[in-house]
């Protein structure tokens, strides 16, 4: 199959997800309520992918990215209160937004990457821990911003629509992004820091760019929280956020994009069905992390990703094989 | 002029000296031998070699410019590529994932060719490029048909020719082994000097290889070099150095 042929099929594909979501909505079968769940699973997807990026592709554990995502939330929420009255279109606001909040998050990326990326493993993922705290203290403290009270009055932007094809562009850009040379640089880092460094792969350079990739993304994921919930609260971007986001990860595989897409979704249904036993609904999620590290201890996915073109070829070539037994 | 040589080269942990008055001058197309006791420090100076590791004195010098203090990856663009004792393939790529990674330095395109892949760019141009010159390295040792294997899954052997294959992908004028014949059977280890000798034709580099076999060091070594605590015991062709004294000494404890 030729590559203008397997992006036809894929594109087609998102299409028909994207129409057949809307017809729910629509025509009733899914109502305002579910929507406002799939918006917040878009959500949690782009968060996701973005950790998985650090974690899984460039294999540095972070434990901090609610950090980031406060970051991208507040320079999202201040630029569109800024602009509120000057009458731009929602759609263009929505886009400056979102990229200022992917870009400050980046900036806060490289500056904590630069020390923290010295450290390895467990070391690094406490160490980003402690400065996704440090970012959520010094918001508490800084009255221009609010301080401690939430900011307030933030214009609803982020519909269905929106989210959906903020999900798509940032998970192709990622795939773009580890199917290049670069990709394949920071997949070496991952593998064999030692073996990439004598091939001639600028390690150090590749583990500060991955992780502010990583950072620009939950930047968008932030930007994207504050427009959905109207309101940003510092109280929101805790260590347990990082955390919740973090078991989407580890549930879809790290390394698997697709699988962190799964996760979402069925993390995300999953908390709606589980709300009659509220308070015990972390105790399921605890036990669905253990079940999930005995029977298969890489994730839903692994590394692996699901191929809507692949599955496509592999249907062609099992009814070519049929046939020829016949 | 040599491509490498090294001065007076030494480094020191804390008080132990590992290597000292290390002066070697490797030509071009030379196939020169280290070998050397267990834990004479013989990684170590690859490790030197490659900027792994800083030297507290001396000086490397590769084409007469010095290397000195530059990071793996800079040492590599000059010319400089080397093969690990304990194999390091990046296991869960695909091999020829693992040749592509090292013709990165030989890529040009940016993060926004990356992103934004129009027909006829420079991404796809340097991409199709690469795939090309991937294969035919994989052809050369004859491991074409294990291209889309993840590597961890290769055969020992096959590992082990990989990961020079990756070497040679960095278009080195040196290529250091440390032990490529490390855990091969005979057969292995023949088929094994086969190939040095084959790749040092084909793409015209200088070998220095670190080797504990001595059928494969006699074998194909134009020149031994031979370490002791760290120290230049004896240099020679195989003839001289299995008959100096000092050598058989170090070897057997006399």
């Amino acid at each position: 199959m030729k590559k203008w042929q397997e992006l036809l099929i894929s594109l087609t594909g998102i299409t028909i997800l994207y129409i057949l979501i809307s017809m729910l909505l629509k025509f009733g079968v899914l109502n305002n309520y579910n929507r406002g769940i799939m918006v917040l699973i878009g959500i949690n997807i782009i968060a996701a992918a973005s950790l998985n990026f650090a974690t899984g592709i460039l294999g540095q554990l972070a434990l901090g990215h609610a950090g980031f995502m406060a970051i991208g939330a507040y320079s999202a929420a201040i630029f569109s209160k800024a602009v509120g009255d000057a009458g731009m279109p929602d759609v263009v606001v929505l886009i400056i937004a979102l990229c200022i909040a992917g870009t400050m998050a980046a900036i806060f990326g490289i500056a904590i990457g630069i020390p923290a990326l010295r450290l390895r493993g467990d070391y690094l993922g406490i160490v980003t821990l402690g400065f996704g705290e440090i970012i959520r203290i010094s918001i508490y403290n800084i009255k221009a911003i609010g301080g401690a009270r939430p900011v307030l009055g933030i214009p609803n932007l982020i519909g269905f629509t929106e989210i959906f094809f903020l999900v798509v562009i940032v998970l192709m850009a990622l795939f773009l992004m580890i199917r290049s040379r670069h990709g394949r640089a920071i997949l070496s880092i991952r593998e064999n820091e030692i073996a990439a460094e004598a091939v001639g792969i600028p390690t150090t350079f590749y583990k500060i760019f991955g992780f502010a990739t990583s950072a620009f993304f939950a930047g968008i994921a932030g930007g994207a929280l504050a427009f959905n919930q109207r309101m940003i609260d510092p109280r929101k971007f805790t260590f347990m956020f990082s955390v919740e986001i973090f078991i989407i990860v580890v549930l879809g595989g790290m390394g698997s994009l697709t699988g962190t897409v799964v996760a979402a979704v069925v993390l995300g249904i999953l908390n709606e069905w589980l709300h009659f036993i509220d308070q015990y609904r972390l105790v399921i999620y605890a036990l669905l992390l253990v079940v999930m590290m005995i029977v298969r201890p890489s994730g839903l996915f692994g590394t692996r990703e699901f191929s809507l073109v692949g599955l496509i070829k592999k249907v062609i070539r099992f009814t070519k094989s049929n046939k020829n037994v016949e | 002029m040599a491509l490498l040589e090294t001065n007076n080269l030494g480094i020191t942990f804390g008080g132990l000296r590992a290597v000292g008055n290390f002066d070697i001058s490797i030509g071009e197309h030379e196939l020169v031998g280290l070998i050397g006791p267990n834990g004479a420090g013989k990684t170590t100076i690859f490790n030197l070699l490659t900027g792994v590791y800083l030297p507290t004195e001396g000086d490397i010098l590769v084409d007469g410019k010095s290397v000195v203090g530059l990071k793996p990856y800079q040492i590599v663009t000059r010319g400089l590529s080397r093969t690990f004792q304990n194999i390091r393939l990046f296991k869960d790529l695909t091999v020829i994932d693992n040749v592509k990674i090292a013709f990165h330095q030989q890529m040009k395109y940016g993060i926004f060719n990356t992103l934004f892949r129009f027909p006829g760019t420079r991404f796809w141009k340097e991409e199709a490029e690469i795939d090309i010159k991937a294969r035919e390295l994989l052809k050369i040792f004859n491991m074409e048909e294990s291209a889309d294997k993840l590597s961890k899954n290769l055969p020992y052997g096959q590992q082990r020719k990989l990961e020079i294959a990756r070497a040679l992908a960095t278009n080195p004028k040196l290529v250091l082994l440390d032990e490529p014949a490390a855990g091969m059977n005979p057969q292995e280890t023949k088929e094994l000097m086969d190939t040095i000798r084959f790749i040092r034709e084909k793409f015209d580099v200088s070998i220095l290889l670190i080797e504990h076999d001595m059928s494969l060091v006699m074998g194909i070594c134009e020149r031994i070099v031979v370490i002791d605590y760290g120290m230049i015991i004896a240099k020679g062709t195989p003839e001289e150095i299995k008959n100096n004294p000092k050598v058989i000494g170090a070897y057997l404890g006399a």
